[in-house]
């Protein structure tokens, strides 16, 4: 009862005010929305506590498993704690809206509960087409987000470009699901799992390669791995900042646990997942070298997103419960730290009307709080103990290289530092740097005539009427900051037990099915290691060079001095512009060649 | 069952795919969208297709009758539209959007997001 509950009652609210939302007082809106997301913040509290000794399974309209066709709702502690940051994340985003939104009608109200509800739901569902469903649910919902302030034109071309490649993957997905049916006669992630380990004696033949390539093409356009990224950015340039940290913290790395949940209920041991190690591996240092690349502080930490969850996607693919485990922290952790620079972003948006690190130089300097939440949030972004990025990389490091990973720990150190050293150089140039108003003309100069003006003044999605900072705004962002750097507290033996859990097959067709909470051998996850500090350590010094070095260049670029190298670079990063078009089309073949490399990877020969 | 449906339904999906890809038009790239969803409405009903079956209507039909067709993929069809129906309406009303704030519809005029 508690599982359709905490999907039914942000459901029942968002019709509530979707229809009386336009007659009644914002405030009254405003706090129905919030005890709303809160009361499926206790639910999912709740649902944790319980999962790891009674089976949290319930079976939709009394079909149980023993009429075949029966749709089960399940909580497992993973799926549990998912839901709960996804509360919120939902709860931190809407308190952040009530004073940062001057004008709002009931229905942004209503699409954030329908998001919470769809994503809910999409993490409790154990049914293959029901995630399909719901992941369209809350794809929708996240167009019309991405476009509801419709009068701006990039706004409703970013959504367009969202809404166009989303539904593609998401199509190709439902394919995939067909053949699953098509084979298994079974659309349970736990039946149609135990009827293609009965039948196909270790290795999927190419029908189930074929199934598993699809489902994952529209997993991993969420979850923006290369080449199915390019959405992501645009989305999150112009969607409203509250958005924007539901998207980051946690819609983006549902597509990872949609991965992981379909592989290990359904396809473990008959696919290999190494095309998932690859394109996640590009993700994370397409994804950095971008970010730092950007001058627009939303776009900056988009593709810090595109990044960080690149390196959860590798996390997955390492294919066992100690980086399953590793992953879990990491994304907590990330969750945290991306929401509170999401809502320090849009702070700086609400005094100053822009997110254009230009403009903002210096700017920063009477706003303590927000110019903490950068700094600390770069550290957090290298990994600070004992924040839960830094227990994920320790983690999940110690379990690469029993793999023979060598590579994990080269990568994870450069995206990270990539990264944090971009929002580090936001740090220093806006909270720390003198104003350059001495020179108005020359920002434009400097960065590409005309075009830059797209990325600075923004409409007021916000008008900075206040004239402190309201609690409201601050209080969030600072909640989700300090629970993002002690997630690393959070004890491993827990965490390890639920990732032996998570990917034990007959364990979770046992739990569904039958109703019997698995209990399989686990490991204690075990962040402290002395490598994992030690990455921590090199991953801040080299932030903190890569942000000097910036800082450096752009005051040498004042002077008009360019080497060789420094045109090289410039060119390249051209090229890497141009690649991120904005055409839809562009993406649209991207995402094809995705899937055929997908597919190439993924096949045994 | 002959392999003919899968063919046409992977087809279908593909056609729709280039005409994405090709599209100097939003509105028809929206509608190509719509082209490659319909692969998976042929996709869904070819699999639960047998010769033979008749409809999976169970009100008047004989104890021991003609066997039917799967009606769980027709509902997931059915399912599948009521999606699609929304996510269509939807990217309609966002490229009347975009006519009306840039001036244009093809996808080649519209300047890159990219600063």
């Amino acid at each position: 009862m508690i599982l359709q509950l905490t999907v039914a009652v942000p459901v029942l609210v968002a019709a509530l005010l979707a229809t009386a939302g336009r007659w009644l007082p914002r405030l009254a809106v405003d706090v129905a929305a919030v005890l709303a997301v809160a009361a499926v913040a206790a639910l999912a509290a709740l649902t944790l506590t319980r999962a790891p000794h009674h089976a949290q399974v319930s079976w939709l309209g009394g079909w149980g498993p023993a009429t075949d066709v029966g749709i089960p709702l399940v909580a497992d502690p993973f799926a549990a704690g998912l839901a709960l940051i996804t509360a919120l994340l939902t709860l931190a985003a809407l308190l952040f809206s009530w004073r940062f939104f001057t004008e709002i009608q009931a229905i942004f109200h209503t699409l954030m509960l329908l998001f919470l509800a769809a994503m809910v739901a999409y993490v409790y569902t154990g049914d293959l087409f029901d995630a399909f469903v719901f992941f369209e649910l809350m794809s929708v919902v996240a167009f019309a987000l991405t476009g509801y302030r419709s009068e701006e034109p990039s706004t409703v071309h970013g959504a367009l470009n969202f809404g166009i490649i989303q539904s593609i993957g998401a199509y190709l997905t439902l394919a995939g699901i067909a053949l699953v049916y098509a084979r298994t006669g079974q659309l349970g992630l736990a039946t149609a799992g135990r009827a293609l380990a009965g039948t196909g004696g270790g290795h999927g033949d190419a029908l189930v390669t074929a199934a598993f390539v699809l489902i994952c093409t529209g997993y991993l356009v969420k979850a923006s791995a290369v080449p199915f990224h390019f959405w992501l950015a645009d989305a999150h340039a112009v969607a409203p900042t509250p958005v924007c940290v539901l998207f980051s913290g946690i819609m983006v790395p549902l597509g990872v646990y949609g991965i992981a949940r379909t592989y290990w209920a359904t396809f473990a041991g008959l696919v290999p997942l190494r095309a998932i190690a690859v394109l996640g591996a590009a993700a994370a240092l397409l994804g950095a070298v971008m970010c730092v690349l950007q001058h627009h502080i939303k776009r900056l930490l988009a593709y810090s997103t595109i990044s960080h969850v690149g390196l959860l996607l590798v996390g997955v693919a390492a294919h066992g419960p100690g980086a399953l485990a590793g992953t879990a922290y990491y994304l907590a952790g990330h969750a945290g730290v991306k929401g509170a620079l999401f809502l320090a972003a849009g702070a700086l948006l609400n005094r100053h009307e822009t997110v254009d690190e230009h403009e903002l130089r210096g700017r920063g300097r009477g706003m303590p709080v927000t110019g903490a939440t950068f700094l600390l949030g770069a550290l957090g972004l290298a990994g600070l103990p004992p924040s839960g990025l830094f227990a994920g990389h320790a983690v999940t490091e110690h379990a690469a290289e029993e793999l023979g990973w060598w590579w994990f720990t080269p990568l994870a150190v450069v995206a990270s530092a990539l990264t944090a050293g971009a929002v580090l150089r936001v740090w220093l140039g806006v909270f720390r740097g003198t104003p350059a108003e001495e020179d108005p003309a020359r920002d434009g100069r400097d960065h590409g005539g005309q075009d830059h003006r797209e990325g600075g003044h923004e409409d007021p999605e916000t008008r900075p009427t206040l004239r402190t900072l309201p609690w409201t705004m601050v209080t969030p962002g600072l909640a989700l900051l300090i629970a993002a750097l002690l997630a690393g507290l959070i004890p491993g033996g827990p965490v390890g037990a639920a990732a032996a859990m998570f990917t034990d097959r007959d364990g979770y067709a046992g739990l569904v099915l039958d109703g019997r909470v698995p209990h399989p051998h686990s490991t204690p996850a075990d962040p402290w290691t002395a490598s994992g500090v030690a990455g921590f350590l090199v991953t801040v010094l080299l932030a903190a060079l890569i942000a000097v070095y910036a800082v450096r260049r752009r005051a040498s670029e004042r002077t008009g001095g360019e080497g060789v190298l420094a045109r090289a670079a410039a060119a390249a990063a051209g090229r890497l512009h141009a690649l991120h078009s904005g055409h839809i089309g562009d993406y649209a073949a991207w995402l094809t060649a995705g899937v055929a490399v997908l597919a190439l990877l993924t096949a045994r020969f | 069952m002959s392999h003919l449906p899968y063919l046409a339904a992977g087809w279908i999906v593909i056609a729709g795919l280039y005409g994405v890809v090709t599209s100097r038009d939003l509105i028809h790239a929206v509608v190509c969208l719509s082209v490659t969803q319909s692969g998976t409405y042929v996709l869904l009903l070819a699999i639960g297709y047998r010769y033979g079956a008749t409809a999976p209507v169970f009100s008047d039909r004989p104890p021991h009758g003609r066997p039917v067709t799967d009606p769980v993929v027709q509902a997931m069809t059915l399912t599948d539209i009521v999606v699609g129906a929304t996510v269509t309406a939807l990217l309609l009303a966002l490229a009347v959007q975009v006519a009306k704030r840039r001036g244009t519809i093809d996808p080649d005029e519209l300047r890159s997001l990219e600063s």
